[in-house]
């Protein structure tokens, strides 16, 4: 029965890893740009929630609509300012430029935040759920539905409004899509902003979860790579598979075999996903 | 010819140095050394044939401890440091053989992840290559000016040997292929160019050397640990040397190298907290102002024509 | 006569589309044959099948007497069998000699890169493109590139070229070039395959056509004789004009 609890709690898992994942997997798909600044955008997020609660007491599921906010601007102005004008460069130079500016971020948030781990701890913690033999701590659930329900409007807006429909545009033929009107230059931008978006979003949830700090941004930018590798490119429900597959694996892989070889599952995983079906178990060709 | 000659003048040039009897600036020369090793080595790859590797520390932190292992285990100096650059060679005919399939943003980061794995293992061997705790060489019987020019030498020697077959390798069937890869993989399949065949020879140059380099680094600081040699920085740096210097061309590693270790020592050591963001700097304004390295800057000046025009729109 | 290709009942399926479906036939030395059908009756796809970029599902390739259905393009390459792109592949940041020259070098019989350089620019002068040796591909215009594409096959040496819609854009006086230099070609024993969409070129210069529709072969033969094929005069002009002129010619 215990394998109930381990498998609630890889779902917990999952849909973080999901709303981590779909933002990074949009502008790859998209933009065809790998966004490596996206982990410190997630912890950017985080420390937004871990500030608003520390000084003005906002619940950091408050924060989610701040941390998302504060985020999109920065996006939109770093596609806007800078990777538009290289993005139609290869694959190596857009790469470069986020890996620069990442450098650039993360080390300004090192020297303003330091390097310490923080902790949002609620002063009022939602009761936990009990379910059987399984329990669930409130709070990490109600993380968890969040992040499905943002990650379920993102797709409702991808599918639903005229702006998603011009992202959907952009993303299948960027030429034709200018050709039919589509300002690419400007849906470039909007898409790297909700990228950021739904980074800053999950890692306001997040804060209630994981440590916070700089140095954690690494680990959030390969959970999203795993993540797209898992569900393949560029579509939300691929965000959604791959993101509950690798938060089941990781947590039976915990159970199993220790905690400490959580990220080297990951890494096996992912380096056979890309040996045998580069395209991701969705089957969805990458967007090269 | 003249490729030859200018190396054989720069070395020259350089091999001179130790007559000055000034440590600080051997120590500034072994280092350019190393750095023109790693960025030629990832020019191989990375430039000739246009795959983005994030291995080079993977390849340079395996030649470290393999001979820092075996210099432990008795094996003499300069057989170990052959067999870091055996090992590391080996290593990338093996990963090359698993992820050269990939292309793009694939083979970057599954290149990025091998070196996580290697840093993994050697995190989780304890017994053989000190873990986390990091892994002691043995200290040699030498006077501090006696050292310094030994392994100035050591790696100018390497870096020479890494010039000369860049040289070869630039003018043969391999480079041509490569370059036909970089350019239209696909229509180089049907033009008869064993695609594979070729990559994996490529990425195997990329790692000779760096394995060489990382087993005489290790030697020289005595001292190697997990976050030292597996560094993701020593993959990165490279790569920016090979785009401050010129995608793809002989010399332009070598003016890399340069450029990059005169601002890290002039202007990263006055500011130390930020020299992950000066870094920063220097890729975003390169990537955006200078796609195509300095040596771009004086063909144009001269009127000739730039070879890669429209990588920028 | 022995076939210098025979495809023996190939097939290749993409997901639940099966693009090329049972074929077979046979091309012999120094033939051109027209390989002929509607948008998407596959083609291309049957060029990729014998060029080993989509290797055959079922069914074998024979070149030569040996079986290779399942080598590499690169390997097929060598073994003379050449090809050029509907859509043109160049290097584009290579200069046009160094583009036909890697053919030579990768799959012709050129052992060094100097002699390659030679083979290319032979191949230059004869496609017309000798003026233009040193400028970068990608400077071309387009009845150009088409010619590199020409060049680029005949310098790899092969013994069968197939080329895939290389007068697709070009005018009059153009298309007559080329067909010139098709025909001298195929008059030193290569075998020419020739996927062309304008019917009146096809039947200018095939000794004999081959009739794709929905990946099934339908028809073959001397070309008059397959034009008037009533099942040829259906896939192309739709079952209703068949009926009404089909029996009539």
């Amino acid at each position: 029965m215990i394998y109930f609890q381990v498998l609630a709690n890889g779902l917990i898992l999952g849909g973080l890893y999901a709303c981590i994942a779909v933002g990074f997997s949009l502008v790859w798909g998209v933009l065809n740009v790998i966004n490596i600044l996206h982990g410190t955008f997630v912890v950017l997020g985080a420390y937004v929630a871990w500030f608003a609660y520390a000084y003005f007491g906002i619940h950091p599921f408050v924060s989610v609509v701040i941390a998302g906010a504060i985020l999109y601007v920065i996006g939109h102005a770093i596609q806007a300012g800078l990777i538009n004008r290289v993005i139609a460069a290869p694959v190596l130079i857009t790469l470069t430029l986020t890996f620069g500016l990442d450098l650039m971020l993360n080390n300004a948030m090192l020297v303003a935040f330091t390097a310490d781990y923080r902790q949002v701890n609620l002063a009022n913690p939602l009761p936990a759920i009990i379910i059987g033999p399984v329990f669930l701590p409130g709070d990490r659930v109600a993380a968890m539905v969040l992040a499905f329900l943002l990650t379920g409007l993102l797709w409702r807006t991808l599918r639903d409004s005229k702006i998603g429909r011009a992202i959907v545009a952009v993303r299948m033929d960027r030429e034709a899509a200018a050709l039919m009107g589509v300002p690419v230059a400007r849906i470039n931008a909007i898409t790297f902003g909700i990228g950021a978006l739904m980074a800053g979003a999950a890692g306001a949830l997040l804060s209630i979860v994981y440590p916070i700090s700089p140095i954690n941004a690494p680990i959030f930018l390969g959970k999203a790579f795993i993540v797209c590798v898992i569900g393949g490119l560029g579509s939300v429900p691929g965000a959604m598979v791959g993101g509950i597959a690798l938060g089941v694996v990781e947590a039976f892989g915990a159970f199993w075999f220790g905690p400490e070889h959580a990220l080297t599952i990951s890494f096996g995983l992912l380096l056979l996903l890309l040996f045998v079906r580069p395209g991701g178990i969705l089957g969805k060709k990458g967007y090269e | 010819m003249k490729n030859w000659l200018i190396l054989l003048a720069g070395t020259g040039v350089l091999a001179l140095l130790p007559l000055l009897g000034d440590n600080y600036l051997m120590r500034l020369a072994t280092m350019v050394a190393m750095y023109v090793i790693l960025a030629q080595s990832w020019n191989f790859i990375g430039g000739l044939a246009g795959y983005p590797s994030f291995a080079t520390a993977g390849f340079f932190g395996l030649g470290a401890y393999t001979s820092a292992v075996l210099q432990g285990m008795g094996v003499p100096l300069f057989a170990s440091w052959g067999a870091g650059g055996l090992a590391a060679v080996i290593f990338s005919a093996l990963v090359g053989g698993a992820i050269l399939h990939l292309r793009g943003h694939y083979f970057a980061i599954a290149s990025l992840v091998t070196v996580e794995v290697l840093r993994e293992i050697v995190n989780t061997t304890p017994d053989i290559t000190g873990g986390g705790m990091g892994l002691n060489l043995p200290i040699m019987r030498m006077t501090v000016a006696e050292h310094a020019t030994f392994f100035f030498y050591s790696m100018l020697a390497v870096a020479f040997a890494c010039m000369a077959c860049a040289i070869v390798v630039h003018k043969s069937k391999l480079g041509f292929a490569l370059r036909c890869i970089q350019q239209n993989e696909d229509a180089a399949n049907i033009l008869g160019v064993n695609a594979y065949l070729y990559k994996t020879i490529g990425f195997g140059f990329s790692a000779v050397f760096a394995g060489i380099a990382g087993a005489i680094y290790a030697s020289w600081v005595h001292y190697i640990e997990p976050p030292d040699v597996f560094d993701v920085l020593i993959s990165v740096k490279p790569l920016v040397m090979v785009l401050l210097g010129g995608l793809g061309t002989i010399f332009g590693p070598v003016i890399g190298a340069f450029i990059l270790l005169t601002f890290e020592e002039f202007v990263w050591r006055t500011f130390l907290t930020v020299h992950a963001a000066a870094l920063g700097v220097i890729i975003v304004a390169l990537v955006l102002f200078l796609p195509n390295g300095v040596l771009s800057l004086t063909r144009e000046k001269l009127g000739l024509r730039r070879r890669a025009a429209g990588e920028k729109r | 006569m022995t076939a210098l290709l025979s495809l023996e009942n190939v097939s290749r399926a993409f997901g639940g589309l099966r693009a090329v479906d049972g074929v077979s036939f046979g091309i012999e030395a120094g033939e051109i044959l027209g390989l002929i059908g509607p948008n998407g009756a596959g083609k291309t796809t049957l060029i990729n099948v014998i060029t080993g970029v989509h290797p055959a599902n079922s069914g074998r390739v024979i070149y030569d007497g040996r079986d290779i259905t399942r080598l590499k393009p690169h390997q097929i390459a060598k073994l003379g069998l050449s090809r050029t792109f509907q859509i043109v592949q160049p290097f584009p940041k290579m200069t046009v000699l160094e583009n036909v020259a890697a053919g030579a070098l990768f799959a012709g019989q050129s052992p060094s890169m100097a002699e390659a350089s030679r083979e290319a620019m032979e191949q230059l002068r004869f496609t017309g493109l000798a003026s233009v040796a040193d400028k970068p591909a990608l400077s071309l215009t387009l009845a150009q590139r088409k010619r590199l594409e020409f060049a680029k096959g005949l310098a790899m040496k092969p013994r069968i070229l197939m080329l895939d819609e290389v007068n697709a854009g070009l005018n009059e006086a153009e298309i007559d070039d080329a067909l010139a230099m098709i025909r001298k070609v195929a008059e030193k024993g290569v075998a020419i395959v020739l996927i062309e969409h304008l019917l009146k070129v096809v039947i200018s210069v095939s000794n004999r056509i081959v009739v794709l529709h929905h990946g099934q072969l339908i028809a073959e033969g001397e070309p008059s004789a397959v034009l008037r094929d009533p099942a040829v005069v259906e896939a192309y002009l739709g079952a209703k004009y068949a009926a009404r002129y089909g029996g009539a010619s």
